[in-house]
């Protein structure tokens, strides 16, 4: 499989804090590639350097292009789309248009007409249709995370970045989720997720990479990565790796 | 009315005069007296009886009624079934359309945020909500600006409980990893000392590592006075560290008891656990 996304040497700096260093990464075409690590790891660094929302050295390639330096919206444009951890939908628009702004902005010059209705399909897609025309501020923080996804969707991405967005799910609702993904996988998209619960890594990813301090620490399949002794250290905590039986 | 399980432990202290209410009505079980102090124990700390709540046409609650003892509590249940909505109106943040809030024998539904404050509710919600462009510490300072005198004890427990805050203090609340977040939220609503601290969704966006260590810290709350009533997605967790459980579905109360009694149910373990 050819490297949909290449990062080699991803360092980032705020102030007197080294977020990220030397981090490389590279996800094949069509993978679900999980980012776990401690909170303040620098998972979702990762993501925003790569989306150009923050400033990095190193090097990102995707689909062979060099994407260093570019601003969020080009990055996007280019079929690299993203969501965000913390969720800011535009509250007084219907859920719907919330989609259409995704599907508006993505480049493609539709009519606003056209972009509602790509975000209906989205929307049916994702299971949130009945609450489309809704105004997104009376969604729970459930479903505004996959309003994200739903953005992100619209935007016809080749590579979606889903940073969180089963938060707030329990074990039974996670299922829903998990199909939903698999399906995004299944129609090509490769996808890179930072994610905090163990169910949706172990059931989900192809390849896991494990983030500690701004440096990679492990990298491999769900079930090697899991019951690495740094990542269950660093990580998971020791009762989840007895109660995994790790 | 159920039976208090387990020995009486000092917690929830409360001043005499409140009591008379209680009293009255018969909730009150313990009186002990400390050196200066005469305390004395609810039974019940929380009592709600057909709570009705929403928001304009919608409404979302539609009669609760819970009994919960001091000590630590959760609330579960699916995704937009009321539980934050039901937190929401015991902090006072939503008005309640109908039915009754009683707190340590004190009525709240008819009371403004800051009020129910006063009497000792604290409400950290979900998202964090943290106010950006302040420091740590001044968030932290928000969360007892009713009480100056508490804030430097406050501040000093927020610390001892949360060292990775004290390291941070100075830094803007924005620059916070998630967790760290979390962390500054929960201690933020611990620096009014309140005697019920109500969490919305503890565990998320957190590390399972990180989930144990705040777990670890709340179970240490009752001793010090504060009760909680814990929000959570991850059911296995919140039951493992409750001592009772109230099951939320569409708006009311439709199963509580012991949370290890939950723990075993079999509605519980098909619909929350996924077992």
């Amino acid at each position: 499989m050819s490297a949909v996304l290449e990062v080699r040497g991803l360092s980032v700096r705020f102030a007197g804090l080294q977020a990220l260093s030397e981090v490389s990464v590279v996800a094949a075409a069509g993978e679900v590639l999980g980012l776990i690590g401690p909170n303040g790891a620098g998972n979702t660094t990762f993501i925003n350097a790569v989306s150009g929302a923050v400033k990095s050295r190193g090097r990102v390639e995707f689909e062979g292009r060099d994407i260093s330096g570019l601003p969020p919206y080009r990055v996007a444009r280019l079929g690299l789309a993203r969501t965000y951890q913390i969720v800011q939908p535009f509250p007084a628009m219907t859920v719907l248009d919330n989609v259409a702004a995704g599907a508006l902005f993505c480049g493609e010059g539709l009519s606003l007409a056209q972009a509602r209705a790509r975000a209906e399909g989205v929307l049916e897609r994702v299971g949130m249709a009945a609450v489309a025309r809704v105004p997104a501020a009376s969604l729970t923080l459930a479903q505004r995370k996959r309003l994200e996804v739903a953005k992100g969707l619209a935007a016809r991405p080749r590579m979606l970045l889903l940073d969180e967005v089963n938060a707030g799910l329990n074990s039974t609702e996670i299922e829903g989720a998990l199909a939903l993904i698999r399906s995004i996988a299944a129609e090509g998209i490769t996808v890179l997720l930072v994610e905090h619960l163990m169910k949706v890594v172990s059931g989900l990813c192809d390849r896991v990479v494990v983030l500690h301090h701004g440096r990679l620490i492990a990298d491999g399949t769900p079930g090697d990565v899991l019951a690495d002794a740094a990542v269950v250290e660093a990580y998971l905590g020791r009762r989840y790796a007895e109660r995994a039986g790790v | 009315m159920r039976g208090w399980r387990g020995p009486p432990t000092p917690a929830l202290p409360t001043r005499v005069r409140e009591t008379r209410v209680g009293a009255k009505r018969g909730k009150v079980f313990w009186f002990f007296s400390s050196e200066k102090n005469f305390f004395v124990v609810f039974r019940l700390l929380l009592e709600i009886s057909s709570l009705e709540a929403g928001y304009g046409s919608v409404q979302v609650l539609w009669g609760v009624d819970l009994q919960m003892s001091p000590g630590i509590a959760c609330l579960i249940g699916a995704n937009g079934v009321g539980k934050t909505t039901l937190l929401r109106t015991l902090s006072g943040l939503l008005p309640a359309r109908a039915g009754t809030i009683r707190f340590c024998g004190e009525s709240l539904e008819a009371l403004r945020a800051d009020e129910i404050l006063a009497r000792g509710v604290a409400h950290v919600p979900e998202g964090r909500r943290l106010f950006a462009s302040l420091s740590v510490e001044d968030n932290l300072l928000m969360g007892a600006y009713q009480t100056r005198s508490g804030a430097k004890r406050g501040l000093a427990r927020a610390y001892d409980l949360f060292p990775r805050l004290k390291e941070r203090r100075r830094q803007d609340a924005a620059t916070l990893s998630g967790g760290e977040q979390q962390m500054c939220a929960i201690a933020r609503g611990l620096m009014s000392e309140p005697r019920l601290l109500l969490i919305d969704e503890l565990s998320l966006g957190l590390a399972p590592r990180l989930v144990d260590e705040l777990a670890a810290s709340l179970r240490g709350l009752p001793t010090l006075g504060t009760s909680v009533l814990l929000v959570e997605q991850d059911v296995a967790t919140a039951l493992d560290l409750a001592a009772e459980g109230f099951v939320l579905d569409r708006g009311v109360v439709t199963l509580s008891g012991p949370a290890s009694a939950l723990a075993t149910d079999a509605r519980v373990r098909e619909a929350y656990l996924g077992i």
